[in-house]
């Protein structure tokens, strides 16, 4: 047998082969397959025979030569499930405080886990309504101004439908939508406001909304047709049939309708009351050169919406490419700025990349991938409990393994006997975890009026499923260790001393599963504590301009005239002014501003003369705008100190008088305003002005001097409702408006301070749970210190010391990463934002000290403190 | 009749075997194909083969002795059935007749 041992086949091919070959046919063909290799490795030396040998065993992997499905194996281990399944449950009932740990913290994190099934199924099963789904994509414009980062918009130009239709093959069918359709219905007596898109006769060969009336085809052909949803014309008609009905929508137009469709379903990534026929828009906006010119430029890409429907079997890449070469060479017209464009699937849009000018809400997959992560992390944490407990609960198991073997057991069977008990406890825990995720949906669904908008987390049959196949997985992993760790114990030493130090040997892994746990429940609270001190800096952050007692009043297509002096008969409004926007809080106007052959975009807001004064800007130099009739043109600006600098306009005194172009017109800088926040805080300042012109008002906004804010409300409100009896008030205080400007770090403070209580509390569990294990196996030794003369003190500094010790260099690597995550990561691009303080950094740390001693303390004090005379006496 | 018709494979398989007599066993089946036929037959097609063949009933196998190059695990010998046997008198039949009938010029 000498020269076998020289002449190895490969052991993994070897070992492949009687894994998979039939017992019966398996003796010979491997005689063979040695024989052979035997002959080979004279003949051509062993490498080939090696090689040769691996290939012979892949090429008889053949049907006739695979084990049969054994049929005998399948019901000894079902039978012996039972027996598993009956110790499993004896065991889980008579360790009451490991398995209630276990499952406490195994049900609190599933419940999370459940809520990102939930969430993350229903966020892909957007759209997935629209025939053909698979093959309709969107056209995205990318805009880029000169040098600076691409931004990526969900709208397009108007001529892109063109374009697409004279020079992209491969287009099944397309629809072009516009936003701003709309207005208030009137018929008979009653005023509906509605609203919807503008939609060329593609829309519905591109989407498969339920038709309920009129004809596919031909129902946004014409002009003046509308589409209304069934919703909006039952309450615009009633009950009456809709169909070919006219009515007044906006000022004077009368529109037909020639169809209804079911209101778009909850999951459809956009919605609306109606749908305007495009060539309706086309005839009011295409109108004189200047009209055609701004309907067919590359540039007017702020409103319109293309979908298009590629025919099967087209390539997207093709598509993209030829997309990209039209943009370059449509942008060559322009100086400074190209605009390029790309398909988006329609399926991705949910779970997308979060886009300007987006025509309904999106997810966006960066936060779901965060939730993830987050969802992770705190599962991880309960799975280490578990892994954590059971290991270190082998001790009193070993001997039931011994046993086990002694009688037969295979390794495998100890092994899914271990699993079995874990995925009992999770499927425990997934019971639990139901109750606690139906307890937090809600809350969940209530954190931002955008995520109760745009999700339902609707619970489907399919969902359940999810939730089982959830609850098994969490079992084998969270099971997988300890299982493997118990079936490899050696029988003789299992039985022989079940205290022996080998069973030990896990003790560094136990160890480093604790410091990841606190780690990361460190790392969360100091998350969620730098995320609140951010909100807080943003909203005490001096802007430039007073928002007290500020009152931003939407105008809905008022007269401002009329409201204007509707208010002004209330004495608690000491001053008020109109504006085209609120700055600061996240939306901007932009413009095309040029100087001595230098353009630039500059930021505005249109103003009337009293809101300088209102909002207390101040103005370094010149003078404020001056009442002026409302027929007036444009003529003057004023501008921050920013834009000097960009266009070198010399000091304020100097730049006074000079004349810029903006928006093709002339106009003369009268004023500059010292530098503000028109944007919010992540951005910086740039080129800002304020514009004067009597047209373009949207809002009021109204100084308030009030001792009973009520009261004065309620007048606000009865004045609004006698020149408005339709449209409600939409009033909201500036700080409101600044509040909810950053309501995204209160929303990410909200969800990683709760997924940092639950990781505390999960942790501070499994905690427990070791201590009381150390308490319990070292009684013996503390009750023999303790007749030698061990204080009390001494002894539960003995048991303490091992535990803080984790916590402590746990501390020392959650301040730091946690830190860097913040400063090089999320916080890097923000360029105005609080400074991270030791404050932060170190309240966490403090917080999971506390509990951590208090853990460990209660159980180690008790154990110091219990009689020795009482433990010692049994031995 | 179709299940007897042999493939030319299964033919020459059958035919190696017999050549074998006594000493009919997978490594000793190739190592004969690859001698006689100057070909290169792979191990799993063989083996496939012999154990197609044996389902049809035209080969029998029975175990024998193993030895120190085969890691002492037995042989399997192949043995060619009596329908085995008509099936390759069948087989030679076939082609006899067809080759007394090709005229004499084509050969040549």
């Amino acid at each position: 047998m000498s020269n076998k041992s020289a002449h190895q086949p490969p052991r993994w091919a070897d070992r492949f082969l009687e894994w998979y070959c039939r017992s019966e046919i398996l003796e010979d063909l491997q005689g063979d397959l040695y024989e052979h290799f035997e002959r080979n490795t004279i003949s051509k030396g062993k490498r080939k025979a090696r090689q040769i040998y691996c290939l012979d065993v892949l090429n008889f992997f053949r049907p006739y030569t695979i084990k049969k499905f054994k049929i005998v194996n399948n019901l000894t281990s079902f039978i012996m499930f039972k027996n598993y399944f009956k110790t499993s449950v004896r065991s889980i009932a008579r360790n009451k405080l490991f398995s209630a740990i276990n499952v406490i913290g195994l049900a609190v994190s599933m419940s999370i886990g459940l809520l990102m099934i939930a969430f993350i199924s229903e966020v892909f099963s957007f759209d997935k309504f629209h025939k053909d789904g698979d093959r309709v994509y969107r056209v995205n414009n990318i805009y880029q101004e000169q040098q600076e980062d691409p931004t990526p918009f969900a709208t397009t130009s108007i001529i892109m439908s063109d374009r697409i239709k004279e020079s992209i093959p491969g287009v099944e069918s397309q629809v072009l939508m516009t936003r701003g359709f709309g207005g208030d219905a009137k018929l008979d007596e009653k005023i509906i406001p509605i609203s919807g898109l503008w939609a060329t006769e593609g829309f519905n060969d591109v989407f498969s909304f339920e038709i309920l009336q009129g004809n596919p085809e031909t129902m946004l052909s014409e002009p003046n047709s509308i589409v209304l949803t069934d919703e909006t014309a039952k309450k615009i008609f009633g009950d009456t049939d809709p169909m070919n009905q006219t009515f007044i929508l906006g000022k004077e137009d009368l529109y037909t309708v020639t169809g209804i469709i079911k209101k778009p379903p909850f999951n459809s990534h956009f919605t609306f009351q109606a749908l305007g026929s495009y060539i309706t828009y086309t005839n009011q906006n295409r109108k004189g050169e200047r009209g055609e010119n701004w309907y067919n430029a590359w540039n007017n890409m702020w409103m319109n919406y293309v979908y298009v429907k590629l025919a099967p079997n087209t390539d997207v890449n093709d598509v993209n490419q030829r997309l990209l070469a039209l943009g370059e060479k449509e942008s060559e017209k322009y100086e400074h700025i190209t605009i390029t464009s790309e398909l988006q699937p329609l399926y991705g849009m949910m779970a997308g990349p979060d886009l300007s000018n987006n025509i309904g809400v999106s997810i966006g997959g960066a936060v779901i991938w965060v939730l993830a992560g987050f969802t992770l992390v705190v599962l991880l944490s309960a799975g280490f409990n578990y892994t954590n407990l059971s290991i270190a609960r082998s001790l009193k198991r070993a001997k039931e393994v011994g046993v086990r073997k002694v009688v037969g057991a295979t390794k495998r069977q100890v092994f899914n006997q271990f699993i079995t008990e874990a995925t009992i406890i999770s499927v425990i825990a997934l019971v639990f975890a139901y109750l606690i995720f139906m307890f937090i949906k809600p809350h969940f669904l209530g954190l931002d009026p955008s995520i109760e908008r745009s999700l339902q987390l609707e619970i489907t049959p399919i969902l359940f499923l999810y939730f089982f196949i959830f609850a098994l997985a969490v079992g084998l992993l969270a099971g997988f260790v300890p299982a493997m760790f118990l079936s490899k114990l050696k029988t003789v030493q299992a039985l022989k001393n079940a205290g022996s130090t080998k069973l030990f040997s896990k003790v560094n892994m136990r160890k480093v599963l604790i410091v990841i746990q606190f780690t990361l429940s460190m790392a969360f609270i100091i998350s969620a504590s730098i995320a609140y001190t951010q909100f807080k800096y943003a909203l005490n952050f001096d802007l430039g301009f007073k928002t007290e007692n500020v009152l931003n009043i939407e105008l809905q297509n008022n007269d401002w005239q009329k409201i204007e002096t509707a208010f002004a008969s209330i004495p608690e409004v000491q001053m008020i002014s109109k504006s085209a926007m609120i700055p600061s809080v996240g939306s901007t106007y932009l413009v095309d501003m040029k100087y001595n052959n230098d353009s630039t975009e500059l930021f505005y807001n249109t103003i009337d003369e009293n809101y300088i004064d209102l909002m207390d800007h101040e103005i370094i130099a010149g003078a404020h705008f001056t009442k002026k009739s409302s027929e007036s043109e444009e003529s003057e600006v004023i501008l921050n100190e920013e834009t000097l600098k960009r266009f070198n306009l010399g000091t304020p005194n100097e730049a006074i008088g000079k004349q810029v172009e903006i928006d093709e017109n002339n106009l003369t800088i009268i004023g500059v305003v010292r530098d503000f926040h028109y944007d919010k805080l992540d951005q910086g300042i740039k080129s800002f002005g304020f514009r004067n012109r009597s047209n373009s008002f949207y809002y009021v906004n109204l100084k308030l001097n009030s001792s009973d804010l009520p009261a004065t409300m309620a007048k606000i409100e009865n004045a609004w409702n006698e020149v408005d009896p339709v449209h409600k008030l939409q009033a909201q205080f500036y700080d409101e408006n600044i509040e909810s400007a950053y309501s995204e770090y209160v929303i990410m403070g909200t969800i990683v301070g709760f997924l940092a209580v639950l990781t505390v509390s999960i942790a501070a569990l499994g905690l427990l749970g070791m201590a009381v294990y150390t308490a319990e196996t070292r009684m013996k030794e503390i009750s023999i210190r303790k007749v030698l003369g061990a204080t009390e003190g001494s002894l539960v500094s003995l048991l303490t010391r091992g535990f803080m010790w984790l916590l402590v260099i746990s501390a020392a690597l959650a301040i730091p990463l946690t830190y860097l995550l913040f400063e090089q990561q999320i916080l890097n691009d923000i360029e105005n934002r609080a400074t991270i303080g030791v404050l932060e950094l170190f309240t966490g740390v403090l917080i999971i000290f506390a509990i951590g001693i208090l853990t460990i303390g209660s159980q180690v004090r008790r154990a110091a403190k219990a009689n020795p005379a009482q433990t010692l006496r049994s031995e | 009749m179709k299940g007897t018709n042999l493939g030319e494979f299964e033919e020459i398989a059958l035919l190696t075997i017999l050549v074998l007599k006594d000493d009919a066993y997978g490594v000793s089946i190739k190592r004969e194909i690859n001698e006689q036929g100057k070909r290169n037959i792979s191990r799993g097609a063989l083996h496939t083969a012999l154990s197609r063949l044996e389902e049809k009933g035209l080969l029998t196998s029975k175990q024998g002795e193993g030895n120190e190059d085969r890691g002492g695990r037995p042989k399997r010998y192949y043995e060619v059935t009596n329908k085995g046997l008509t099936a390759l008198q069948e087989a030679k039949e076939v082609r006899d007749q067809l080759w007394s009938q090709v005229p004499a010029f084509r050969l040549q």
